[in-house]
């Protein structure tokens, strides 16, 4: 068996069998970030489907995928919001690259 | 998995909504034929080139004498491409004469097809409203649907109804835009996506439209095929089922219109009439024994189809029920 099924996505509800107290509070919270604000539930599906891929979250890429096109979005703009989550997380491992710099110039001569 | 998902009645009835009934009839729905000049993989009605289904002149003269009797405020045409039936600008004119309004469901692309280049023009002189199908601003996601050229041509069309005045603030000649969803997923908030679509078919093309209408695509025929052959049809039905809008109910078009078969049959609506769903409890049958009095307030057929017109916002020949 693999570790993630597609299934499982639609057994998410289960996770509140125990303390469902707290999971009725982090889905009232989680629907209403999706609700058009002073971002559109457009942009919002965006910012979840490139986190999800930073997350590298398979359920999110599968639910963000779907939610980005019935808000309106195309495979190109879904595509540059997936290289932003990707450059950012490739940049925030280069940037380290100055840690690893100031590691070699303190024990080095 | 199908009995495992509640009917449509059942529903309802979970919802204390009762039974879906009509109100006072407004709009005489007439689907002219199946033959059009495109063949998408959407289409709820199997349309495409080599169809032969077609409407009569003897069952146009049926529908407009029904809507002379009755004063039906609006007459919708639709198709197939209705304006490759050789007696549609009868059925316009006659419509107009008798002083309904008329809404013609048009492809774009036929105006391009030989004999039909006077089509902006008669649409004008009859004050015909266009509802233009048009899945996408982008050529890929168009063509994925309707087929390799479709985007283009329709992109050609609009400007010529643009140029007649068509789509033009202050001009009174309407120009509606229709969205399916380009696969197996809810169309998009109506009011978000016209935004975008306005800009972006000013921006990039210089074309101008009224108002775009969203629709779901329904889970029957070429659709289903396809929901079928891409592993799809069990998650996009339990979408449709868990996204019941009871809110939608009220606006349904099938309680404000009759729908009328190529060979003069009456259905609830274009989709019931395409899975031939007759109308129940012993209602007429045929146009030519249409009384729009007796079918005003009737029962209406439902199946599972009925959830592609309920989900999220719900979706009608006129978009998006809720807002």
């Amino acid at each position: 068996m693999a570790y993630y099924e597609e299934k499982d996505l639609d057994r998410f509800g289960e996770v509140g069998k125990y303390r469902p107290d707290l999971f009725a509070k982090f889905m009232d919270w989680y629907q209403a970030v999706q609700e058009d604000g002073a971002l559109s539930r457009r942009e919002k599906a965006l910012i979840g489907l490139a986190v999800a891929h930073a997350l590298q979250c398979p359920y999110c890429i599968d639910a963000y995928a779907q939610a980005c096109l019935e808000a309106g979005s195309n495979p190109e703009q879904m595509t540059e919001a997936i290289h932003m989550a990707s450059a950012i997380r490739g940049g925030a491992a280069l940037i380290h690259g100055v840690q690893a710099h100031n590691a070699v110039e303190k024990i080095t001569m | 998995m199908e009995s495992s998902l509640p009917s449509f009645a059942e529903t309802l009835a979970v919802q204390g909504l009762g039974e879906l009934r009509a109100e006072k009839i407004t709009t005489l729905q007439v689907n002219v034929g199946k033959l059009c000049n495109q063949a998408c993989k959407h289409c709820h009605v199997d349309a495409g080139p080599h169809r032969t289904e077609i409407m009569t002149r003897e069952t146009i003269e049926q529908a407009l004498a029904v809507v002379r009797r009755f004063h039906v405020p609006v007459v919708d045409i639709t198709g197939g491409a209705p304006e490759l039936n050789p007696h549609f600008d009868r059925l316009v004119t006659g419509a107009r004469e008798a002083g309904a309004h008329v809404i013609v469901r048009h492809n774009l692309t036929v105006q391009l097809t030989p004999g039909k280049e006077n089509l902006p023009a008669f649409f004008r002189a009859n004050d015909v409203e266009i509802i233009a199908s048009l899945p996408y601003f982008l050529a890929e996601q168009t063509d994925a649907q309707r087929g390799r050229g479709v985007f283009e041509q329709s992109i050609e069309a609009l400007r010529r109804l643009n140029a007649l005045g068509y789509g033009q603030e202050g001009s009174g000649l309407l120009l509606h835009l229709v969205t399916n969803p380009v696969g197996a997923f809810l169309p998009p908030n109506q009011a978000s996506i016209e935004r975008d679509f306005k800009r972006e078919m000013e921006a990039r093309y210089g074309v101008e439209f009224n108002h775009l209408y969203t629709i779901t695509n329904m889970p029957i025929h070429r659709f289903l095929d396809y929901l079928h052959r891409s592993g799809n049809y069990e998650r996009y039905m339990e979408k449709l089922v868990h996204s019941f809008n009871p809110a939608t109910v009220p606006g349904l078009m099938c309680r404000t219109l009759i729908s009328v078969g190529w060979d003069g049959r009456l259905y609830d609506c274009d989709f019931n009439q395409m899975l031939e769903l007759p109308l129940t409890d012993g209602m007429p049958q045929t146009i030519a024994d249409l009384d729009l009095d007796r079918l005003a307030y009737r029962r209406i057929a439902t199946g599972r189809h009925c959830f592609g017109c309920t989900a999220g916002a719900g979706s009608s020949c006129g978009g998006a029920v809720t807002k």
